[in-house]
């Protein structure tokens, strides 16, 4: 089942023109992995995925549902889109466990016990179980990124959307965040994740997007795609990162 | 002879000196009371006002931009005591309204500090970071529920200091109330100074009055701020 359809999307902020034409498309428990180099467009990209930013034109599917339609729920689609931020983004005047359940109670109205209840298990899923009174300026980098995880899982998306999600953290807290998406990736989430980590990329993506100049310039299994890439200019950022 | 009391500095042991408190200070406690009353509910709508026009400030329609703007500006550009006018003597002169001088006063103090409660609330909440909004949307959270559990309760925080502060300049302005003729606080020193002969130590005691429901005020919003700290 196609989860994400992207035709010939176009977004401009003013004169600049960030994504000029690019097409794509996620089938259900397919992990991509979106590089480039700094300010080529990829949370752009990704933030078009869930209208976080305007479409400026073309066409964006979630699950069939063309997102750039204005009369479209986007709160409703969005419910079914997860986001994981480089920033990470809790809340911090809320302890983790009401990071975790504010949206499922007042997005899908559930009671409190039972996304109490839901909560305990995601934190447990990310390690955090303990820490589920605490509040977000007490955690470590690491530990608020997969905090950030779970309250995304909360409300059971069927996509979940990273945006450079171990970035901002220090080289020791990488491996846990990343070991957090591994897991979700061979649960079968479906990902689109923007990273500078070949090594996530190379070893959990079903394909790897490289994105440069507005464009997707080139779309392939991780394998080809590193190991023989078609592009100058691909090669060209594989040998600065590589 | 009545001179005497002047001279008397306030807590000093001559007689005339005790009289005046003892007779002034039950007026002065009434009236201390009408002005608590008037800033109480003159506060509560203020900051409803202020509210309402801050969101217009920010929402996306224009005309609601203009018009939170026009108001700001206008309250912030007149003097209260001329806005007290307006809304006491010339409201009241057309036929179809009458404002009695408390309604006039509260309307006056709560439309005033609305404007600049306004302006507080709106760069409290242009101070949250942007991702907090980006997140709660995600989410699936409307604008509605982002401002209501994700910006305001953060931004309240950060924007306590300075609503005392404003709370704290309001309470003062609702001395001005006294030119009307509302029975408050500053009104019932201007009668009992004058019942007294005392004006002296009457003032004296009213100035006291307001610095120690000021101080309480300053007390309680710290209280408040340390109990709620942004963690
Ligand atoms: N809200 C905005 N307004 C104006 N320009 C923007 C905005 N957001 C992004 N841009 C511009 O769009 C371009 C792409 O930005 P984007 O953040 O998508 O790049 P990126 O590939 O994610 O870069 P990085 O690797 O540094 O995160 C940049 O030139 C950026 O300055
Ligand atoms: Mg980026």
């Amino acid at each position: 089942m196609t989860m994400i359809r992207v035709e010939n999307l176009k977004k401009s902020f003013g004169n600049l023109e960030v994504i000029k034409d690019m097409s794509t498309v996620v089938e259900e428990k397919e992990v991509i992995c979106v590089i480039g180099p700094s300010g080529s467009g990829k949370s752009t990209f990704l933030r078009c995925l869930n209208r976080l930013e305007e479409i400026t034109g073309g066409h964006v599917y979630i699950e069939g549902v063309d997102i750039t339609n204005p009369k479209v729920d986007i709160n409703q689609i969005r419910q079914d889109v997860g986001m994981v931020f480089q920033q990470f983004n809790l809340f911090p005047h809320k302890s983790v466990l009401e990071n975790v359940i504010l949206a499922p109670m007042k997005v899908k109205k559930s009671d409190r016990k039972a996304s109490e209840q839901k909560a305990y298990e995601l934190l447990d899923k990310v390690g955090l179980r303990e820490k589920a009174k605490a509040y977000p300026g007490e955690l470590s980098g690491g530990q608020k990124q997969r905090v950030a995880i779970a309250r995304a899982l909360a409300m059971d998306p069927k996509i979940m959307l990273f945006d450079e999600p171990t970035s901002a953290l220090d080289p020791e807290m990488v491996g846990d965040v990343l070991d957090v998406m591994k897991q979700l990736a061979r649960e079968g989430m479906t990902m689109v994740v923007v990273t500078h980590e070949m090594g996530f990329a190379a070893e959990m993506g079903d394909r790897v997007l490289f994105i440069d100049g507005g464009y997707i310039v080139e779309e392939n299994v991780p394998k080809e795609l590193f190991g023989n890439p078609q592009h100058e200019r691909t090669k060209a950022f594989l040998s600065k990162v590589l | 002879m009545q001179r005497a009391g002047v001279r008397c500095i306030f807590l000093c042991k001559g007689d005339r000196c005790m009289d005046t408190i003892v007779n002034a200070f039950p007026y002065l406690m009434e009236g201390l009371q009408v002005t608590l009353y008037i800033f109480a509910i003159a506060i509560v709508f203020g900051f409803l006002i202020g509210l309402v026009v801050a969101l217009f400030r920010l929402a996306p329609l224009k005309i609601l931009n203009w018009i939170a703007k026009i108001f700001v500006d206008a309250i912030r550009g007149t003097p209260f005591i001329v806005q007290l006018f307006f809304i006491y003597f010339g409201l009241n002169s057309l036929d179809f309204i009458s404002l009695d001088s408390t309604t006039a006063g509260i309307v006056t103090v709560a439309i005033n500090a609305g404007a600049y409660f306004s302006e507080i609330i709106r760069a409290g909440i242009q101070s949250i970071d942007k991702g907090q909004t980006e997140a709660a949307r995600s989410l699936g959270l409307n604008s509605t529920q982002n401002m209501r559990y994700v910006i305001l309760p953060q931004a309240f925080r950060r924007m306590l200091p300075t609503i005392t502060n404003q709370a704290i300049i309001s309470l003062k302005d609702t001395s001005l109330l006294s030119v009307i003729g509302v029975a408050d606080l500053t009104q019932e020193g201007r009668i009992q100074a004058s019942a007294t002969f005392d004006a002296f130590n009457v003032y004296l005691i009213l100035g006291i009055i307001y610095f120690v429901v000021i101080y309480l005020l300053s007390m309680l919003a710290s209280f408040v701020e340390r109990k709620f700290v942004l963690r």
